[in-house]
């Protein structure tokens, strides 16, 4: 890993200041992500930020109609919140997969999102329940958000303080565990609040999460594992590796988004 | 390099490090606290784990600075203040949850917030899910979720 200054603000205005004094910086959440890409070289920050000490910005609060979750919050935390286990369980268990219980005392939810790995778990959550996410600038839809793989809608200078769920009656998470690493090698997410239905996939797209509108569709006219029945997408625009391939992504799923459903309908 | 001081096992200490220096670093080639382990510098094998403020994380996936004013427990911090092994390491000891030991420190210290976690009484799928972040290559587990289990009880009965 190579040298870096490290600052401890704590406020988000002075993390903000010190992101535009320090154009090669980047934001220390929980650092289970960055610091092994720092290690590898693969991030040669001149300046880490830590998050840890800044007020207003952990937490996971019931607001109305809506779970807001502040961005330092930690996996294991939001896993474990009463208000949210009670509004919403299809949500709370989503960072309960994450990793392992040390990754999850670590990790935030911030970092994850503005991460945006595309394999990671709480993207899927955040376009499959059409979250808002709030920064010191501005708040940005889920759909707006997340723009690629390792890419977000986030400027220079912003940071994520806030992401807003709205509360969906029915929400399942089911993902394909990578044996090793934990990391969904496909994860669908699948909430139905009114007349509101999404699917979203992590893991599965070369581009990163996205949603499946034609088993939306679907799902529109009953909200149920056999409106999927024989539903597939096309293998094209999968990712392939060597833990599988493009077809094999594909069927997957399929076979995901009928037990996210069946999850979400308990 | 900047100052940095926390306090480990219950003693205060401070020193100087590079703003790159890991928590596992400082805690071995500073403090000579060398019980706890770096097995893959990676995040996934345990070894180093530890416990920052009450609650287990990998110590080579943190900055000794993002430690600044925190509360570390290390291995070498959980014997009894008599210099008696702690409940766990005794479990361990009896029901031989080791070969090498390379992996122990992290198990141990997993182990505690397995019980911090999930109280008193676990059964084998807990302990086996919960023990998803420590890799050990010679046991094959089946005495560390043995000792984990027995290591939890009798923490009930001694007030740790």
């Amino acid at each position: 890993m190579y040298n870096f200054t490290f600052h401890r603000p704590t406020t988000v205005r002075q993390a903000a200041g010190l992101l535009s004094r320090n154009p090669e910086a980047k934001l220390l959440a929980g650092g289970h992500s960055l610091l092994p890409v720092m290690k590898l070289r693969l991030a040669q920050p001149s300046a880490l930020i830590d998050l840890s000490q800044v007020e207003g910005i952990v937490g996971v609060e019931l607001k109305g109609r809506s779970i807001s979750i502040g961005a330092m919050t930690r996996h294991a935390d939001v896993a474990n919140s009463p208000v949210l286990k009670e509004a919403m369980p299809g949500l709370a268990a989503v960072p309960g997969s994450i990793g392992d219980p040390q990754v999850r005392n670590r990790g935030t939810i911030g970092g994850s999102i503005a991460n945006n790995d595309p394999n990671a778990d709480y993207p899927a959550a955040c376009l499959g329940l059409g979250a808002t996410i709030i920064t010191n600038k501005r708040r940005i839809a889920a759909d707006d958000f997340f723009t690629g793989m390792f890419s977000t809608a986030l400027e220079e200078g912003e940071i994520i303080v806030r992401i807003s769920f709205p509360i969906a009656k029915k929400a399942g998470y089911e993902k394909f565990k990578h044996p090793a690493s934990g990391f969904a090698l496909v994860g669908v997410f699948a909430s139905k609040r009114g007349s509101d239905i999404r699917v979203a996939v992590t893991g599965a797209g070369s581009n990163g999460v996205f949603r499946v509108p034609t088993f939306e569709e679907a799902l529109k006219k009953r909200f149920s594992p056999k409106s999927l029945e024989g539903l597939t997408i096309p293998a094209a625009g999968m990712n392939s590796d060597i833990h599988a391939t493009p077809e094999y992504r594909a069927h997957l799923v399929g076979v995901l988004a009928r037990r996210a459903v069946a999850k979400a309908v308990g | 390099m900047p100052a940095v001081s926390m306090t480990v096992n219950g003693k205060a200490v401070s020193g100087n490090v590079e703003e790159r220096t890991l928590l596992v670093q400082f805690l071995r080639e500073q403090l000579r606290l060398t019980g706890t382990h770096v097995g893959c510098d990676t995040s996934q094998c345990g070894a180093c784990v530890i416990h920052l403020d009450g609650v287990s994380a990998k110590s080579c996936t943190l900055l000794a600075l993002q430690c600044e004013g925190a509360n570390i427990t290390t291995i070498e911090g959980v014997a009894l203040s008599d210099g008696k092994l702690h409940p766990m390491q005794e479990a361990f000891r009896e029901h031989h949850g080791l070969q090498c030991g390379y992996c122990t420190p992290g198990m141990i210290m997993a182990a505690l917030d397995i019980v911090r976690r999930n109280g008193n009484d676990l059964d084998e799928h807990t302990i086996r899910e919960q023990l998803d972040g420590n890799i050990c290559r010679c046991t094959g587990y089946h005495n560390i979720v043995k000792a984990i289990a027995a290591g939890a009880k009798n923490m009930k009965g001694a007030a740790a």
